[in-house]
């Protein structure tokens, strides 16, 4: 048992000598392989963004009824009761037009626009609860409101939110698609260093093998190479996603400022990154794996 | 412990490497192959440590048909054996020391006791003052009693040795004969295949001479 443990060690061992020795091809195995690994895995936390932002909306399906500029008191009373009436409707809340210049004032930061206007541009509105969240029923009941009197502008702030997901959810798709490609790449990769090993380090293969070593003996470094590039790509495949989003969020901060809101784009979860350590590292192992079954058997003794 | 019972080894191409060979060598000792280049002195040594299989007969070694071993078991095998090739087999990227740890390695020594091992090894052959240098640095004669070293390193019962005097001059053949006959004195089986005249008339071995790949004494 401690044998073995040791023999497993000293492959390991062997195999980060081997990676050292050789910063330079090392450092550019290691770098094909994390930027082939970076872009599916951008595009995975991009889409995971905007498909959280996506789903927060649609979650809470809103109807915004806004009446005419010159609706009275009365009419907005009138368009209250009928509102609350109807079967569709889940529950109404009235912001007054009075309000909505005060929010816009203090939540974006345009006061000094806000102060600067002459009189009040917005119009009064309500923003409606429906009880049904299915997107036809939204459209039914947006067009129904749409044609009562002193009813402005109707505006169903979901649909699009869902049209997005149904789009993000083919871009998911890609996104796995690439990621096949990619890892058909590390692959290949894998199997081709491990293949140069094999064929560099013949005539010691050979000589092991001479003097007694078993094939897993061999076998064991070839693979823990495999495995130890994968999972430096992986690494590196993160790192990049990291600081390209760290850089992101810097000009986004610019960018959101001057709009008076927070944008922040998510990092990779620690579960999502994990799993593409695991995932790069369990690559590397199984294309080294391919490689030694296929070029260990042809190296016959002399 | 070694016995070769009427072995056929047929190249590809129809070469008759060996045509029913029968000898046995006993437990501790020494035996010379002879005979020209190639009688199948070589072929012998491939056979015994399984490198090679026979086209027929069986050769049986500390009980184990060697013919019929699964792969599987052929390393476990080859452990019996301290092994020096012709050509040495040094590993040119790996200096002394570490040429000679790789036998231990296979055999899943603890780092300490190996090293300890090595360095007995080493001065064994006299080349403890040389542990770090690189066999490209070393003369022929060095390079063989590196050779020696890495084959007796995990004191194998049996050393088999191809030629081991074959490009060294008569001085340094002198000093690898004695080496082979101290290991053979505490109880080491050697095998040599070698037509060096000179050693054997040193050694004063049993010889199994061979001709066109017949037994002939």
């Amino acid at each position: 048992m401690i044998t073995w443990l040791w023999s497993h060690v000293n492959a390991l061992l062997t195999t980060l000598a081997r990676l050292v020795r050789t910063p330079v091809a090392t450092l550019l195995n290691v770098g094909v392989l994390g930027i082939a690994l970076a872009l599916p895995a951008g595009l995975y936390v991009g889409l995971a963004n905007i498909q959280g932002y996506a789903r927060s909306l649609a979650a809470n399906p809103q109807l915004s009824v806004f009446l005419a500029l010159d609706a009275g008191d009365a009419d907005v009373a009138g368009t209250e009761t009928r509102l609350r009436g109807h079967p569709g409707v889940a529950s109404v809340r009235y912001v007054p037009r009075d309000e909505a210049l005060t929010q816009i004032k203090s939540r974006t930061g345009l006061a000094d626009v806000v102060d600067s206007l002459k009189e009040n541009p917005l119009p009064d509105a309500f923003v409606v609860q429906p009880r049904d969240a299915t997107p036809q029923v939204l459209e039914q009941l947006r067009d129904e409101l749409r044609g009562w009197p002193g009813v402005a502008h109707v505006q169903l702030d979901a649909v699009w939110a869902r049209r997005l997901e149904a789009g993000l959810k083919l871009a998911r798709l890609a996104v796995w698609l690439l990621a096949t490609l990619f890892a058909f790449a590390l692959v290949a990769v894998t199997f081709n260093t491990i293949r140069l090993q094999i064929l560099t380090r013949r005539e010691e293969i050979e000589v092991a093998k001479l003097i007694g070593a078993t094939d897993p003996f061999i076998r064991r470094p070839l693979l823990y190479f495999g495995a130890v590039q994968g999972l430096a790509g992986g690494l590196t495949a993160w790192a990049i996603v990291a600081i390209s989003l760290y850089w992101l969020n810097g000009g986004l901060a610019d960018l959101s400022q001057l709009y008076g809101t927070r944008l922040e784009l998510q990092q990779l979860s620690a579960r999502d990154g994990l799993s593409l350590l695991l995932f790069s590292a369990v690559l590397g192992w199984f294309g080294a794996w391919l490689s030694v079954n296929q070029h260990l058997a042809r190296l016959d003794l002399r | 412990m070694i016995s070769f019972s009427k072995v056929w080894k047929r190249y590809p191409g129809g070469l008759e490497a060996l045509r029913n060979v029968t000898f046995t060598i006993a437990a501790g000792e020494m035996v010379f192959i002879t005979g020209h280049s190639g009688a199948g002195k070589s072929t012998v040594l491939k056979l015994t440590a399984a490198i090679e299989r026979p086209s027929g007969g069986s050769i049986i070694v500390n009980g184990q048909n060697v013919g019929a071993l699964r792969p599987g078991a052929v390393p476990y095998l080859r452990r019996n054996f301290g092994l020096i090739f012709q050509d040495h087999k040094l590993l040119f990227d790996r200096n002394a020391f570490e040429n000679v740890m790789l036998p231990l390695q296979v055999n899943g020594f603890e780092r300490r006791e190996a090293a300890r091992r090595v360095r007995a090894a080493l001065d064994k052959v006299g080349l403890l003052a040389k542990e770090k240098a690189f066999p490209i640095t070393l003369s022929g004669g060095e390079q063989q009693r590196l050779a020696i070293a890495r084959a007796i390193v995990h004191r194998p019962a049996i050393l088999l040795a191809d030629e081991p005097t074959g490009n060294l001059d008569a001085g340094y053949a002198a000093d690898i004969g004695e080496l082979f006959r101290s290991f053979n004195q505490v109880g080491v089986t050697v095998v040599i295949a070698t037509h060096d005249e000179a050693l054997a008339a040193r050694l004063q071995p049993r010889v199994v001479a061979l001709k066109a790949g017949v037994i002939v004494t």
